[in-house]
């Protein structure tokens, strides 16, 4: 073979195998998407997020996945540190053949991939992060966000406070900004709604290191009416143990936000707070009139063999989200999924959600109820689903709140 | 009145599981002179072992029964670690020993996880013990009482075992100078071993008793590291009395914290801390240390020399494979190497003050991340472009190591390691606290590189110059006379004194250079990452440094970055695994038990062995 020929071969062999990789790549090669989260620091909530959203894949890719191609997500864990997390979404993006991120519960790890994202030009969506800022003042054309947010969530516990006669308010959030958020969110709106309103006392828990009679001991001073809660995990559980014990919550309501989640209620077992206002989620009270919600339960446990949590349902709710986006891009082209997700509807366990153009926000609502004991487990009872879109400022307002585009 | 006693009570209460924690780590160290990170992760066990027990035996005595059996377990598996893990690495330098137990904490982390699962556990209550009793007619509940009774109890007994019994008697030998100990016949490794025993079943306890009052879950054991330091720093290194004391004034102060200034508590306890040891420097109760650097353990270490024609050979065509590697390689390897560059420079720094000045420094992400966040801060307030703010970012560090270091050389050994991590906490949460201006921990977001250097390719190029660049000027300075000066003032303060040495001065230089440089590694960081979180001040910043320079060799001049850049790939690697983190601490558990001299001094003295590297004259 002289040296011509053999050339000619190689370009040949190369431009076949180039070909031949895009005709595969119409008709079988997966669609990847990015998923970084922190699958070790935060186990207890990862992992059925994860569950989620494999189950949403299952299903995707037996009805033929997104634009006749599978539908994959490469999982990698961040250790919950921002900088790891952007060399992670870096790789992905590059070197993975990602077409887009998802992932994170820890806003400052969703704030980071947010940024990244900006500047690359690559759509993240945030599937669990709730920061307000990740939206309003950090927001960007590039991130979406589809959970309910903290602002939302405590303006609907705030709307239930405003229905009672408690004047005076004591709070207690852990010391970072998802708590000083949350707070503010609940007095803003609890004050808008009911002026004369009284903030009595502020407690501030160092996150996951509560000293919790400590804590009870200063609420109690401040002898509040009613009492708002943004503790959670392992902090919420010594904190309802203290204030049981010590009977901070006799004749007082508590507004405990995303306390009824399974996540928090069932390591609470039968010592979960009785009669407190909590948004949540009651997966053990859907019947068949709720439709796709216990569509939904019954495929998890089936697959899995245990009972959702709240991140169950986010995460196949982002798998959903996805194969929505590509879809109605029509494309794997990043600026065509940016394009395809302004205004994009989705069809989710919960209810048709929408991801507003204003903001990129989606308007996914959530559960309110009330708690309570039932078998030795706490329940939530008197429960409904409140609308996202219905809690959200005015549009004027969230323009203001977000930088110009 | 009856709030003030309730309270105080409440403070009392939550002073006997940081007790119990503490006294062990304080003795563990006062014998062994291991500081054992690995505490958290014992008391954590306490607390898991003690859960599962509870749900077997039935009733009070079951309860109680489950808490001194859980101290027993925790202690045996403590044995187990001594034995199989520190053993072989006494006879390295200080403090080496802490890079095995940082392998231990992951270890057992991810077999927490496999064995209790992710969802936390909600302690049981103690049986008989579940309601109040009314105290001027406060609530304190009955089991904080009990608490507030037991906790005496145990610190008597400890201190009768110490005092008054033969055993006790070979404790407090060995901690005062444990070669004559051995010198007189007693077995050492037994003694290590039973006071390590001793000391993780305390942890075991500690994690049991606080059930109860909490649960068991996986972050138990960082969360408890920082306090149990801070306590076992302010009653003084060894002194039992002393942790007692201490842990009831953080848990009382920590009450009235709470109450009267609720977001004080993330500071509260270093702000104390440092006061104290400005006034007593040895800690309340504790006595000036005696060991140190000076007449340790292993091999002296050798003079420094220049390196030989074969090694600048090798470093040189090291150099060029790294320098070309964006022309061969794809875009993910440039970002991955550009982030090991940057800290491979900000361990070289600390390996600079911490091998060469023997400064051992608990703090030092004060200055990386102080760096990052000057660079960041004056690119948000006052559009700085980025080539100033990379020229700012080390000043700036610089500054704030000149203030720290005046305060923190005023004391020496584990009390300077304190002090610095006491800063670099206060700035941590300087960062954390001061949302209006530091974005909180929602962190600062959108600073990118100058257009030119916003290609992945450029900006490798950047780290590539600086970084490379500072760990040579970094080497240079060790080989200088400042260099000369630092080492003399490591081996012997006094004689370096006695030649006119300002020893005080030429550590408060060092101290400060170190900082430069990481402060310049931060600048770097936080321009490659586009944004800056609390997470970068954060102590555990810190340690990630100071393992990768134990790894690496704190008695070799390349130890640093050598370390680092070993740590960073073989994490990267891992961290695509479920259970990495048990992959990665026991990979570092063997490369410490295999080479005890860190990378590059085993990887040496391998070299000589084979015939690769010369041998020294005067090591022969």
């Amino acid at each position: 073979m002289n040296r011509n020929t053999f050339l000619k071969t190689l370009v040949g062999a190369a431009a076949l195998s180039v070909t031949g990789l895009a005709a595969l790549a119409q008709s079988g090669e997966p669609i990847k998407v990015g998923e970084i989260n922190h699958y070790k620091r935060m186990a207890a909530f990862a992992e059925p997020y994860k569950q989620g959203i494999e189950l949403r894949l299952e299903e995707i890719n037996a009805a033929g996945g997104v634009l006749d191609r599978p539908l994959e997500f490469i999982f990698r864990d961040d250790q919950g540190d921002p900088g790891e997390a952007i060399k992670i979404a870096e790789e992905l993006m590059t070197s993975e053949g990602a077409v887009m991120l998802t992932g994170t519960i820890l806003s400052n790890v969703g704030l980071a991939i947010s940024s990244v994202a900006a500047e690359k030009q690559w759509v993240y969506l945030a599937a669990e992060p709730l920061a307000d800022a990740l939206t309003w003042s950090q927001g960007n054309p590039w991130t979406f966000r589809l959970r309910t947010s903290t602002y939302m969530q405590a303006a609907m516990l705030a709307e239930q406070a405003a229905k009672t006669d408690a004047m005076k308010y004591a709070t207690i959030a852990p010391n970072y900004a998802y708590g000083k958020d949350a707070v503010a969110a609940f007095k803003e709106v609890l004050t808008e709604l009911k002026p004369g309103v009284e903030f009595v006392g502020e407690q501030w828990p160092a996150l996951f290191k509560i000293d919790a009679g400590a804590e009870v001991q200063a609420l109690e001073r401040s002898k509040p009416d009613a009492i708002y809660n943004v503790t959670f995990g392992p902090d919420l559980a010594k904190f309802v143990r203290e204030g049981t014990t010590r009977g901070l919550f006799d004749g007082r309501t508590v507004y405990g936000l995303l306390s009824g989640e399974p996540e928090y209620m069932e390591p609470l077992a039968d010592e979960a707070p009785e009669g407190w206002v909590v948004t949540g989620y009651p997966w053990y009270d859907f019947t068949e009139e709720d439709g796709a919600n216990k569509t939904f339960v019954d495929a998890y446990q089936a697959r899995f063999n245990e009972t959702p949590k709240l991140g169950s349902l986010v995460g196949y709710m982002t798998a959903a989200t996805v194969a929505a986006a590509i879809q109605k891009a029509g494309s794997t082209d990043g600026d065509a999924i940016r394009q395809a997700f302004e205004g994009l509807g989705v069809a989710t366990p919960v209810g048709d959600i929408t991801f507003r153009e204003i903001d990129n926000q989606a308007t996914m609502g959530a559960f309110v109820g009330t708690t309570a004991l039932k078998d030795g487990a706490g329940v939530m009872t008197d429960w409904t689903y409140l609308d996202g879109a219905d809690y959200l400022p005015s549009d004027e307002e969230v323009a203001k709140l977000r930088p110009a585009e | 009145m009856g709030l003030f006693i309730a309270q105080i009570l409440t403070g009392l209460a939550n002073a006997g599981a940081l007790f119990m924690v503490a006294s062990g780590l304080s003795l563990i160290f006062g014998v062994t002179r291991v500081v054992n990170f690995a505490h958290g992760s014992f008391y954590m066990l306490g607390a898991y072992v003690g859960y599962s027990l509870m749900q077997v035996l039935p009733g009070m005595v079951g309860f109680w029964g489950a808490i001194l059996l859980a101290g027993i377990i925790v202690g045996l598996i403590g044995v187990i670690v001594e034995i199989c893990v520190l053993r072989p690495v006494y006879s390295a330098p200080e403090l080496f020993q802490l890079v095995a137990t940082f392998g231990v904490i992951l270890v057992i982390q991810d077999l927490a996880l496999m064995i209790w699962g992710p969802q936390d556990l909600l302690g049981p209550r103690a049986p008989g013990l579940k309601g109040v009793i009314r105290i001027m007619g406060e609530p304190v509940p009955q089991y904080d009482i009990a608490l507030i009774v037991i906790t005496p109890f145990v610190a008597f007994g400890l201190w009768y075992l110490i005092t008054k019994t033969r055993v006790g008697t070979l404790v407090r030998a060995a901690t005062q100078d444990r070669e004559m100990v051995s010198a007189l016949g007693v077995n050492q490794a037994w003694l290590f071993t039973g006071v390590f025993f001793l000391g993780c079943a305390l942890a075991g306890l500690g994690g049991a008793l606080q059930l109860p009052k909490g649960g068991a879950d996986l972050l138990m054991d960082f969360t408890i590291l920082g306090s149990v330091f801070v306590v076992v720093v302010i009653g003084g290194m060894g002194s039992l009395p002393g942790a007692y004391l201490a842990a009831v004034i953080i848990s009382v102060l920590n009450v009235f914290g709470v109450t009267y200034a609720p977001q004080s508590t993330l500071v509260l306890m270093f702000v104390v801390m440092v006061i104290v040891l400005m006034f007593r420097p040895f800690g309340l109760l504790g006595k000036e240390e005696i060991a140190g650097e000076h007449g340790q353990v292993g091999e002296p270490e050798r003079p420094i020399k220049p390196a030989g024609n074969r090694v600048r050979w090798l470093v040189a065509a090291g150099l060029l494979i790294l320098g070309l590697l964006p022309f061969y390689s794809g875009n993910f390897a440039v970002v991955l190497v550009t982030d090991i560059m940057i800290f491979c420079l900000f361990a070289a720094s600390l390996h600079f003050m911490l091998g060469q000045g023997g400064l051992v420094s608990f703090g030092h992400a004060a200055f990386f991340g102080g760096g990052a966040y000057a660079a960041a801060l004056f690119v948000t307030y006052a559009n700085t472009p980025m080539e100033l703010a990379l020229v700012l970012a080390p000043i700036c560090a610089g500054l704030a190591a000149i203030v720290i270091g005046w305060v923190c050389l005023r004391s020496t050994g584990v009390y300077f390691a304190m002090l610095t991590l006491a800063f670099g906490q206060l700035l941590w949460s300087l960062a954390f606290q001061w949302g209006d201006v530091t974005g909180g921990d929602d962190g600062l977001v959108n600073i990118w590189p100058s257009d030119w250097a916003s290609d992945n390719d450029i900006y490798y190029y950047l780290a590539f110059v600086l970084c490379i660049g500072g760990i040579l000027l970094l080497r240079q300075a060790a080989h200088a006379p400042f260099g000369y000066a630092m080492r003399a003032a490591r081996d012997s303060a006094r004689q370096a004194e006695a030649m006119g040495i300002n020893t005080k001065r030429i550590q408060w230089v060092a101290f400060t250079f170190a900082g430069i440089m990481a402060g310049l590694a931060g600048g770097l960081f936080v321009f490659s990452k586009g944004s800056i979180f609390p997470n970068e001040l954060e102590t555990a910043r810190s340690f990630d440094a100071l393992i990768v320079v134990f790894l690496g060799g704190v008695k070799t001049l390349s130890g640093g970055w050598v370390g680092a850049a070993f740590f960073e790939g073989i994490k990267d690697y891992l961290t695509r695994f479920e259970y990495w983190r048990l992959a990665l601490g026991l990979s570092i558990i063997i490369v410490v038990i295999l080479g005890p001299e860190g990378i590059v001094g085993s990887l040496r003295k391998a070299g000589e062995r084979f015939g690769i590297l010369k041998v020294p004259e005067d090591a022969k």
